[in-house]
C-alpha cells in the first residue's frame, strides 16, 4: 500500500486543464522527485495534491484514505505539509513565530519539536528573534521547511526548494532534505535542478504536457539516455 | 444587433408604463420635473459607468465633483456683480492670487534645493519651513481681501456667459480635479482611491460652504440662469419639457460617443485592462495612464450632468450636497441597471429615480399608518420627528439594495454584453 | 533666582497650550487610534477598507446608551459614569454585531472571490444601512450619555495654573493606553494573536499551515468591534451622542490607518495620535504662544490676534492632507504596512 497514490489526475485553474492524467505513487519514507520542462504541470501537480487546484478527474489517496479535493487545512491534519516555492515565510513574524505558526494545529507542547528543527537548521537558532523577511534566501527556505516540519508530517511537499539559491545553499538544502528523510519523513518535491534532485530520489517522475512521460527510480532515469537528452539538458 | 433583444424591450416598456402612471397620478408638471432630474442623473450615471463598469474604478466622491462642477457652471453663467467689479476688490483679490502663486513657486524652489547640493533631509526641512511661512503669508493677504469682498459687494458674482459654456466649464473643472486625484491614487490599490475621493468631496463641500466671498455659502445663490425659457415665461410643463429636450440630446450624444468608443480598439484595450490587469500590463499597456483617461473622462461627464442638475433646481446651496446618500443613490442606479452597459445604466437611473421620488410619500404614508396603528392598539406615542425618521428609512433601503445587488445580481438587470470580435 | 525664573516663564500661555493643544490632541488622537486599530486589522487580514467602521462606533455608543437607560445606577458604585461601567456590554454586543455583519454581507462575497473593491462597496452599503437604522430608531437629535449633572473635572496644578481634564477624557486616554498594551500582548504572546499577524502577512501560507482562517477572521471582528464600541462610547461621553457622531471621523481614521501602515496595529495607534495632534495644532491659535515674546520683538513686528494654519471650519482638510502626503511620499505608511497594490 503506497503512502501516496495519485492516479490519472486531471485538473487546472478555471476552465483550462493543466494536468491531463498525472500519476504519482510513493511509499512511506521515500523521496520522490518530479522533473520536467516549464509548463509541464509539476507545481500544479503538487497544488492539486494539496487542495489548491481543483482535481476534475482522478483520485488521490494518502495513507489509505481518499483525500481528493480536500481543503489544505484538513490535509495538514492528515499528515501532509506543503512548502510553496515563493512567499513561503511570514515576513514580519520572527523565525520562531514562523515555526509556531507551523504548529498552529497542535495543542500539545511543541518546544522539543522547535529544538529538533533548530537541530536540522542550526543557523536559524541564532536568528530566532529576527523577522523572517530579513533573512537571506537560503535561510528563508530553511524557515519555510522548518515551519512545514512542525506538524510532524508523514509526507513533506516541496515546490522547487532550491529555486533562486546560490550553489552553496543549494547543496546545503539538498543535504538537509536527505537528513529530514532519514529522520522518517517522506518527501515529494518538484525540482528544476533535475540531475542533483534525481540523484537522491527513490522515485522520479518526468512530466511533460501535464502527463507522465517517464516513471522509474531516480538512478534509472538518470541513466536513461532518452531522458537525459530530452529533459536533463544533454550532458552537463 | 438587428433588433433590441427581448429583455431590454420588456424592461423598458415596463419603465414607460411606470412613468406614465406617475404622470397620471402626480400631474404633468411633476412628471416632467421627475424626468428632467432623472435625465441629469442619467448623464451622471453614464460618467460613473465609465469609471466603474469600464475601468473598475471606485469613485466615492461623486457629490464633490458634482458640487464643484455646479459651482463653476454657476460662476460662469451667473450675471455679473457690478458692485464687486466696481470696487477695489478685484485688484486686491488679484494680488492675493499672485501671492499664492509666489508662495507656491517658493515652495517648489525649496523642494528642488537638493540639486544645489543640499542634503535631502535638509531639503525636506527647508521645504516644510518655506511651506509654513509661505502659507501663513499668503493667508494673511488672502483673508483680508475675501473679508472685504464679503463686507462690501457680498460676493464676486458670475461672469454672465452662456449656459452651455458654464456646463462645459463645470465638466472641465470636475475632470481636472479627477486628474489630480487620479495621479495620486491610481497607482495604489482601489480602496485608497475610494478613501481619497471621499475626502476630496468632503473638502470641496467644506470649501464651497465656507467661502462666502465666492459662493455666498449658506446664503445660497438663485436663480441660476437656464439654457431655456424659465417656468415664469413658458409655464412649468413647457419649460421643463424644453429643458428635458436639451438633456435628452446630451444623453443621446454621450451615449452614441460611448458606444462607438467602446467598440473601438481603445474600448477593447480598456476591457482588457479591467479584466486582466496583469496580462494587459505585461503586453506593454500603460495601465494607470489608461485608467487615468477613464477616470477623467467619467468625471467630465459627471460634472456636466451635475451642472445640468443643479442648474435645473435653479438654486446653488452648498449644504444640500449630501455627500453619501446621493452618491450612493447614483451607485445603486448604475450597479442595479448594469455597470458597463450604457443602456442598462440609463434604465437603472430612471427606474431608481422614479422609485426614489415616489418612496418619499410612500415612506411617510407607511409610517403614519404604523404610528396610528401603534397608537390605537398599544397606546404608543409616535416620536415627534416621525417624518424625518421615515425618510431615513430610505437610506437603509439604498444600503440594503447595494448589498443585495452585489451579492445576488452582481451584473445588474441588464448585464454588460461580451463583445464579439470577427 | 529660581522664583525670578518662574515669574519670567509664560505659565499662563504654557498651560493654555497644554490644555488646548497637547491634551486636546491626545484626546481626539485616542479616539482615532481606537477606530484605526480595527480598520487596520480588517484591512490587513480581510484586505478591504471597512467604510462602515465609523457607524459601528456610533452603534456601539448607542448600545451603551441603551444600557445606561436600562441600568441608570450602573456607575454609582464606582463613582464612574454609568456608560463607562456598562461599556463592556456595548463592546460585546458590537463585536457580535460585527461578526454577524461579516457572516451576512462580507463572507459570501469573499467566498465568491470578488474583487476587493466590491467588498468595499458592500461595506458602504452596510454603512448606509447602519446610518438608516440608527436614525430610524434614535432620530436625528443629540443625546447625552451621562444623564444629568456636570462631568467630574480633574485639576492638576502646574505652577499656579491648572491643567484641566474631565473624567471622560481621562477615562478615554487611560482606556486607550490599556487597550494598546493589551493588544500588544495579545498580538505578540497569544497563539491567536500571532495567527492574526500571520494571516495579515501571508494568507495563502497561513491556510497551507493549517491556520483556521475562519477563527482568525472572527477574532479580527471581535477586536475591531469591541474597540469601535469603546471608541464611540468614550467619544460620546466626552462630547455628545449624535447619529452622525462617527461619520465625521471615518476619514481621519482611514488617514491614521494608512499613515501608520496598513496591517500595523501599533502604526494605527501612532497614526491616530499623529492625525489627532496635527489636526489640533493646525487649528490651534499659535499667537497665544508668541505673545509672551512681544517685548523681545522690535516695535514694527505686530503679533496678529490669530495665527492658525487652518480655520476651524476646514479641519476636515487636515487628515486628508496628511493622507495625500503619505500616499505620495510613502504609500506603505510610516511603519511600512504591507499591501499597497
Amino acid at each position: 500500500m503506497a503512502l501516496l497514490d495519485m492516479s490519472d489526475i486531471h485538473g487546472g485553474y478555471g476552465g483550462a486543464n493543466i494536468l491531463n492524467g498525472v500519476s504519482i505513487a510513493i511509499e512511506a519514507n521515500e523521496i520522490g522527485v518530479i522533473v520536467g520542462p516549464n509548463g509541464a504541470g509539476k507545481s500544479t501537480t503538487l497544488k492539486a495534491l494539496f487542495g489548491l487546484v481543483t482535481v476534475s478527474q482522478g483520485k488521490v489517496t494518502f495513507d489509505g484514505r481518499d483525500i481528493t479535493n480536500k481543503a489544505p487545512e484538513a490535509l495538514v491534519r492528515e499528515g501532509l505539509s506543503f512548502v510553496p516555492q515563493e512567499f513561503n515565510v511570514f515576513p514580519t513574524l520572527s523565525v520562531e513565530e514562523n515555526l509556531e505558526m507551523g504548529a498552529f494545529i497542535r495543542r500539545d507542547d511543541f518546544r522539543p519539536l522547535i529544538d529538533k528543527v533548530y537541530g536540522f537548521f542550526p543557523p536559524l537558532k541564532d536568528k530566532r528573534r529576527q523577522p523572517a523577511g530579513e533573512l537571506s534566501g537560503g535561510q528563508r527556505q530553511m524557515v519555510a521547511m522548518g515551519r512545514a516540519l512542525m506538524t510532524e508530517p508523514k509526507l513533506l511537499l516541496l515546490d522547487e526548494p532550491t529555486a533562486g539559491l546560490s550553489p552553496r545553499y543549494m547543496g546545503e538544502i539538498f543535504e538537509r532534505i536527505i537528513e529530514i528523510n532519514a529522520a522518517g519523513v517522506g518527501i515529494l518535491m518538484v525540482e528544476q535542478n533535475a540531475r542533483q534532485a534525481l540523484a537522491l530520489a527513490h522515485r522520479g517522475f518526468v512530466l511533460a504536457g501535464g502527463q507522465n512521460r517517464f516513471t522509474a527510480s531516480g538512478a534509472e532515469l538518470l541513466a536513461d539516455p532518452e531522458v537525459a537528452k530530452s529533459f536533463l539538458g544533454g550532458g552537463e | 444587433m438587428s433588433a433590441l433583444p427581448r429583455r431590454e424591450l420588456v424592461l423598458f416598456s415596463g419603465l414607460v408604463v411606470v412613468v406614465a402612471l406617475v404622470f397620471s397620478w402626480m400631474g404633468a408638471a411633476y412628471g416632467t420635473r421627475m424626468l428632467v432630474e432623472a435625465s441629469c442623473y442619467a448623464i451622471i450615471g453614464l460618467g460613473l459607468t465609465i469609471q466603474w463598469g469600464y475601468a473598475g474604478l471606485f469613485n466615492v466622491g461623486i457629490m464633490g465633483f458634482i458640487a464643484l462642477a455646479a459651482f463653476v457652471s454657476l460662476f460662469v453663467t451667473y450675471p455679473v456683480n457690478a458692485a464687486f467689479w466696481g470696487s477695489g476688490a478685484p485688484a486686491e483679490l488679484g494680488w492675493a492670487l499672485l501671492a499664492i502663486a509666489a508662495g507656491a513657486a517658493a515652495v517648489y524652489a525649496a523642494s528642488q534645493t537638493h540639486r544645489l547640493g543640499l542634503p535631502k533631509a535638509w531639503r525636506t526641512l527647508l521645504t516644510m519651513i518655506v511651506l509654513a511661512v509661505a502659507y501663513l503669508w499668503a493667508q494673511s493677504i488672502f483673508d483680508p481681501a475675501t473679508t472685504r469682498i464679503e463686507r462690501g459687494a457680498g460676493w464676486i458674482g458670475g461672469l454672465g456667459l452662456p449656459v452651455w459654456l458654464g456646463w462645459a466649464a463645470g465638466g472641465v473643472a470636475a475632470g481636472a480635479l479627477g486628474w489630480a486625484m487620479g495621479r495620486i491614487t491610481l497607482g495604489l490599490r482601489a480602496d485608497y482611491m475610494a478613501i481619497a475621493t471621499l475626502g476630496i468631496s468632503e473638502i470641496v463641500k467644506a470649501f464651497l460652504k465656507n467661502a462666502d466671498w465666492l459662493t455666498r455659502g449658506t446664503l445660497t445663490v438663485s436663480p441660476i440662469p437656464w439654457p431655456v425659457p424659465t417656468p415664469q415665461e413658458l409655464g412649468f410643463v413647457a419649460s421643463r419639457a424644453a429643458y428635458l429636450s436639451i438633456t435628452a440630446i446630451l444623453i443621446a450624444v454621450i451615449f452614441v460617443l460611448l458606444q462607438r468608443a467602446w467598440h473601438s480598439p481603445w474600448g477593447r484595450m480598456m476591457r482588457a485592462i479591467r479584466d486582466n490587469e496583469v496580462s494587459a500590463a505585461a503586453m506593454g499597456k500603460d495601465v494607470n495612464r489608461r485608467r487615468l483617461e477613464m477616470f477623467v473622462l467619467g468625471n467630465v461627464i459627471i460634472g456636466i450632468g451635475g451642472a445640468a442638475l443643479v442648474t435645473f433646481t435653479s438654486i446653488f446651496d452648498p449644504s444640500a450636497f449630501m455627500p453619501l446618500n446621493h452618491t450612493f443613490l447614483i451607485w445603486v442606479m448604475v450597479i442595479l441597471g448594469g455597470a458597463g452597459n450604457n443602456l442598462g445604466t440609463v434604465f437603472g437611473v430612471v427606474l431608481v429615480y422614479v422609485i426614489w421620488t415616489m418612496s418619499e410619500p410612500a415612506a411617510l404614508f407607511l409610517f403614519q399608518q404604523a404610528a396610528s396603528w401603534g397608537d390605537a392598539l398599544f397606546g404608543w406615542r409616535a416620536p415627534a420627528d416621525l417624518s424625518t425618521r421615515a425618510l431615513q428609512m430610505r437610506v437603509f433601503v439604498i444600503g440594503l439594495t447595494i448589498t443585495l445587488v452585489l451579492r445576488f445580481a452582481p451584473n445588474g438587470l441588464l448585464p454588460e454584453k461580451p463583445v464579439k470580435y470577427e | 533666582m529660581e522664583a525670578g525664573l518662574l515669574a519670567a516663564l509664560p505659565v499662563q500661555e504654557l498651560v493654555f497650550f497644554i490644555n488646548r493643544g497637547l491634551l486636546a490632541g491626545l484626546i481626539i488622537g485616542s479616539v482615532y487610534a481606537l477606530g484605526a486599530v480595527g480598520v487596520t486589522l480588517i484591512f490587513g487580514i480581510l484586505r478591504f477598507a471597512h467604510f462602515a467602521h465609523g457607524d459601528m462606533m456610533t452603534i456601539g455608543a448607542f448600545v451603551a446608551l441603551i444600557c445606561v437607560a436600562l441600568f441608570p445606577g450602573g456607575g454609582s458604585i464606582l463613582g464612574l459614569p454609568a456608560a463607562f461601567v456598562l461599556m463592556p456590554v456595548a463592546m460585546v454586543v458590537t463585536a457580535l454585531l460585527a461578526i454577524g455583519v461579516d457572516r451576512t454581507f462580507y463572507a459570501p462575497l469573499r467566498r465568491a472571490k470578488v474583487r476587493p473593491v466590491v467588498i468595499v462597496m458592500s461595506s458602504i452599503g452596510v454603512m448606509l444601512m447602519m446610518q438608516g437604522l440608527v436614525r430610524l430608531f434614535a432620530g436625528t437629535g443629540t443625546w447625552q450619555l451621562e444623564a444629568g449633572g456636570a462631568k467630574t473635572i480633574y485639576r492638576l496644578p502646574l505652577l499656579g495654573r491648572d491643567i484641566i481634564l474631565t473624567q471622560p477624557q481621562a477615562l478615554l486616554i487611560g482606556f486607550t493606553a490599556v487597550a494598546a498594551i493589551a493588544l500588544h500582548l495579545f498580538l505578540t504572546r497569544s497563539r491567536m494573536g500571532k495567527a492574526m499577524r500571520a494571516v495579515s502577512d501571508n494568507p495563502d501560507l497561513a491556510r497551507v499551515s493549517g491556520i483556521s482562517i475562519d477563527s482568525v477572521v472572527r477574532a479580527t471582528w471581535v477586536i475591531a468591534g469591541a474597540l469601535a464600541a469603546a471608541g464611540g462610547t468614550l467619544l460620546a461621553l466626552d462630547v455628545t451622542l449624535k447619529p452622525d457622531l462617527a461619520f465625521n471621523i471615518i476619514l481621519p481614521i482611514f488617514a491614521a490607518a494608512i499613515v501608520g501602515g496598513i496591517g500595523q496595529p501599533y502604526g494605527a495607534i501612532a497614526g491616530g495620535m499623529l492625525v489627532g495632534f496635527t489636526e489640533t495644532f493646525a487649528v490651534f491659535n499659535w499667537s497665544v504662544l508668541l505673545r509672551p515674546l512681544a517685548p523681545l520683538l522690535p516695535d514694527f513686528v505686530e503679533i496678529p490676534n490669530r495665527i492658525a494654519f487652518v480655520p476651524t471650519e476646514y479641519k476636515i482638510v487636515v487628515p486628508f492632507f496628511i493622507l495625500i502626503v503619505v500616499l505620495i511620499w510613502r504609500p506603505t505608511g510610516i511603519f511600512k504596512g504591507r499591501v499597497v497594490k
